[in-house]
């Protein structure tokens, strides 16, 4: 009998079906946490998990680059009438993944005169960025790496680290149209940052905290971005526009506005490095994409509206993932229509847009809110 | 370590200059600008011309006339038909040659098809200029339906060579007709859409309104002809002042505006899309019967003189002048090209606006390098 | 005004012109020496009002090098035809009309560059195509055995 006990203790099993974890993960992470535990001491129990996610949201991380790469591909020839990548496996899908090969054996072209410490370092600063803002996001109920209790304050804190990569790629480049464009990029993500902040800011007064699992929580039956009437959409259009601009993509790729400074301040990349340039604005995109789906379209939570008990049933059948997903990329795709429909700003009318017209609109908005929340008549 | 002496930078070598071109995403060829900045704002742009200077006018000092109309396409190669069309009525109008009036019809139906596809082009790349990089591929997806039908009839797409002196090449395809009424019928329903997409964003009103003024006097004063000095108020339409070929027997409108700004340029240029449809369904049904050429003497002289002809390219005025003493070839060939005023005038309208505007301005007057150079 | 009265007037503002009828437009010759103030005076003049300068042609005529200025006024609409030569092919010197119109200043670089007559008062005179080493390739008696075939 005694091998059979030992046996249980050491290899707990599943708490729920298996099939059921897709609408639940927290039984599959507790029970590789427990698993763990039983085999090795607690440090090493953290150590082998931090590694798991490590490589987890790595594998993760490429893959995401590499779709967002073909839908930007796809959804851009969508709106230009053509068809896009299509050669490249079926319907091209693995169009991205030839690129991304191309990219690599692509030489290294070394610029004489640079900065070559920095010339190297930018790419890394940009890439860890994005990485770091990406492990405290939520992905599906159990599936979030980790549960900061100021979440939305690391996320907008981390993801602005990246304009550090910008300036050092466009100062150390010694290149003057890369110098133009790293000026441009610091002062439109220092504005734009800003209205982030404020945005976010209106829906955390609404939910009473910054913990991202919380913000989701709260919104079991509503949306926030229905709950909150119309401070909450203006918060919601007002974070579209500026998380837009912070990702530096079109209508506010002023960085590297390719008919002005050919490319900004990745002119002088090639190869890898300039992969890595191009691999972390569309994670960026993903991350701000993510926040908003987060913040106001209630994460991996379900369409749920109060009271109708069968309808939020029926649509508690589809796993959160899928939610979180398909949010996700709805705002993505937003994001992209925007950049193949508008023609680009000018430097000048970007920062008035920001620091007349968002700024102010978004104080009001925090007042609006917190009066609303105060008096109670949200949903 | 040698300690480096420092000198002294006077305040005008202080500026930060940079090179827009020879290679250069919105200078659309190879212009280069060395533009002198002071943090985003232009301080003063000179023009460096002359990466492509192919010496055409040289060249056709060794040619014959029916030569030289083999070059003149590759001046201005977006309204090669019209340059073709300049140097055979030059020369028809030296030697008194009556042409067929089927030939001047079809001329003139060629020329306003060149016409649209070079407004398309430039309505595509503007956009471009500008950030909107969809606009492009709708500019080219219904320029791609004008260059099918120059093919049918032409041969050549772009480069039509079409023209020679006395009439024609050949004969317009049995379908000419027919596909041009359809592309306008259908070029009828998309225009709009040109206007959906770019001209009613307030993205484009602010990056355009108001952006690189040209007052008339200038305009005259620099010679800046077509779309861009009509923007500005100055009335140099070549078809309604000196009409050639069948613009004397047409309905349309000189398309005039007083502000010169990028915005108007843009908008001179889509209303002459429209005029340019007004003109061609006027004459797409009166083809008149006849010949297609005149016969000429194999071997063209012209009697000893001068001979100015002046064109409406879609950039503006194209003057072809020629001296000729008499022998096959002719004397001097001077090509007026439209560009070449038009980019005079860069440094005296981009003048302390910001880059980006200098792209948007560049990106209004339209410019086709080669026929700058020449 | 037409060609009659155009170059009648013409001849009531300045001596030493030589005025012809061309088959398009009214030509006249002129001395190097008063083409600068007859242009000017043409420009300002209410009756002529020549106020755009829409052709500057250089030419060598073989021994003399002349320069063929297209004038047309804008609310007139009449066309002149101004001509002037140098025999002086060493060092030839004209006075420049970039100051009375301004698309002058690109013409008359592009003559430089191209035929080598020099212009006075000229804000910017440097070659617009060719570098500084080339020759004045529309000269005739310009030879370039390595790129040009000669007839």
């Amino acid at each position: 009998m005694l091998p059979e006990i030992v046996a249980q203790n050491t290899s707990p099993s599943l708490s729920v079906p298996w099939w059921k974890v897709v609408y639940n993960f927290s039984p599959l992470t507790e029970w590789i946490d427990k698993s763990l535990h039983n085999a090795m001491t607690p440090f090493w129990t953290t150590v082998t998990e931090m590694l798991i996610i490590g490589v987890l949201i790595l594998l993760f991380y490429a893959l995401v680059g590499l779709f967002l790469v073909y839908a930007e591909r796809k959804v851009c020839a969508f709106m230009q009438n053509r068809l896009g990548p299509n050669r490249v496996g079926p319907f091209g899908i693995f169009q991205t993944i030839a690129d991304l090969f191309k990219l690599l054996f692509k030489e290294l072209v070394p610029i004489k005169n640079a900065d070559g410490f920095l010339f190297n370092l930018a790419p890394y600063i940009v890439i860890i960025a994005s990485f770091m803002a990406i492990a405290a996001i939520p992905f599906a109920k159990g599936l979030h790496a980790i549960d900061l209790n100021i979440g939305v304050l690391y996320v907008i804190a981390v993801s602005a680290m990246g304009v550090i990569g910008v300036l050092l790629a466009g100062w150390s480049s010694n290149n003057k149209y890369s110098l133009i464009g790293a000026m441009r990029s610091g002062a439109q993500i220092v504005s734009y940052e800003l209205s982030v902040g404020l945005a976010l800011i209106t829906i955390v007064i609404m939910a009473g905290s910054m913990q991202l699992s919380v913000i989701v929580e709260a919104q079991r039956d509503g949306w926030f971005i229905f709950k909150g009437h119309i401070p909450a959409f203006i918060a919601f259009i007002v974070f579209l526009i500026s998380s837009t601009a912070e990702t530096n993509r079109g209508p506010f790729d002023l960085a590297e506005a390719e008919s002005e400074l050919t490319a900004g301040y990745h002119t002088e990349y090639s190869g890898i490095k300039f992969a890595f340039f191009f691999l972390a604005e569309y994670i960026n995109m993903f991350i701000v994409s993510s926040i908003a789906a987060t913040v106001f379209l209630g994460g991996w939570m379900p369409f749920h509206v109060s009271h109708w008990e069968g309808f939020n049933h029926i649509m508690d059948f589809i796993p959160p993932f899928i939610w979180y997903i398909g949010k996700t990329f709805f705002v993505i795709f937003m994001m992209m229509w925007f950049k193949w429909t508008f023609p680009r700003l000018r430097i000048d009318q970007l920062l008035t847009l920001e620091w007349k017209y968002l700024l102010p609109i978004n104080l009001v908005n925090v007042l609006v809110m917190a009066f609303i929340v105060l008096m109670g008549w949200h949903f | 370590m040698e300690e480096k002496e420092i000198i002294p930078v006077p305040d005008e070598q202080q500026e930060y200059v940079i090179n827009m071109g020879p290679q250069h995403p919105s200078t659309h060829g190879v212009l280069r600008l060395l533009v002198s900045l002071k943090g985003e704002m232009v301080k003063n742009i000179q023009p460096h011309v002359g990466y492509i200077h192919s010496g055409i006018e040289k060249m056709c000092e060794s040619m014959t006339y029916t030569q030289i109309i083999h070059l003149t396409d590759r001046m201005d190669y977006i309204s090669a038909h019209i340059n073709n069309e300049a140097v055979c009525l030059n020369v028809e109008k030296a030697l008194e040659v009556d042409i067929p009036d089927r030939v001047k019809v079809i001329r003139t139906i060629m020329s306003e098809l060149t016409r649209l596809q070079s407004h398309q082009l430039w309505w595509a790349c503007f956009g471009m200029d500008l950030g909107g990089l969809t606009c492009f591929f709708y500019g080219l997806r219904d320029r791609e339906k004008i260059l099918d039908i120059f093919e049918e009839t032409c041969g050549g797409r772009m480069i039509v060579s079409y023209n020679c002196p006395g009439g024609l090449m050949y004969d317009i395809h049995p379908n000419f007709q027919k596909r041009v009424k359809d592309f306008i019928k259908y070029f009828r329903k998309i225009l709009p859409e040109y206007d959906q997409l770019l001209t009613g964003n307030v993205i484009f009103h602010e990056r355009t309104k108001g952006i690189g003024k040209l007052t008339k006097e200038d305009a005259i004063s620099f010679g800046v002809t077509g779309p861009t000095g009509r923007a500005s108020g100055f009335s140099c339409d070549i078809r309604k002042h000196e009409p050639y070929s069948a613009y004397d027997r047409v309905q349309f409108k000189e398309i005039l505006f007083t502000e010169g700004d990028t915005f108007h340029r843009y908008v001179a240029r889509i209303e002459e899309m429209w005029e340019s449809m007004n003109i061609i369904e006027q004459l797409i049904d009166n083809i008149p019967e006849g010949q297609f050429a005149v016969k000429m003497k194999p071997v063209i002289k012209l009697p000893e003189g001068e001979y100015y002809q002046r064109v409406e390219t879609a950039r503006g005025e194209l003057g072809v002048f020629v001296i000729s003493d008499g022998n096959k070839n002719p004397f001097r060939v001077k090509f007026r090209s439209p560009n070449f005023s038009n980019l005079s005038v860069l440094n005296h309208i981009a003048k302390g606006f910001k880059i980006a505007d200098l792209v948007a301005i560049g990106g209004s007057l339209d410019l086709i390098i080669p026929d700058i150079d020449r | 005004m037409d060609k009659i009265q155009l170059g009648e007037f013409i001849k009531s503002i300045a001596r030493d012109v030589e005025i012809k009828e061309g088959k398009q437009y009214l030509e006249v010759t002129v001395t190097p020496s008063i083409l600068y103030q007859l242009a000017r005076q043409l420009r300002e003049k209410e009756e002529t009002h020549f106020d755009y300068l829409f052709c500057l042609t250089g030419v060598d005529y073989g021994v003399d090098l002349g320069v063929i200025y297209h004038l047309r006024s804008t609310i007139y609409d009449h066309v002149v035809v101004l001509k002037t030569r140098t025999s002086d092919r060493g060092n030839p010197l004209l006075d420049s009309v970039a100051d009375i119109w301004q698309t002058a200043d690109f013409h008359e670089r592009e003559v430089y560059d191209l035929l080598g007559i020099k212009f006075n008062n000229h804000p910017d005179l440097r070659r617009l195509f060719l570098d500084n080493s080339w020759g004045f390739p529309l000269r005739k008696d310009y030879v370039d055995d390595i790129n040009i075939v000669t007839k």
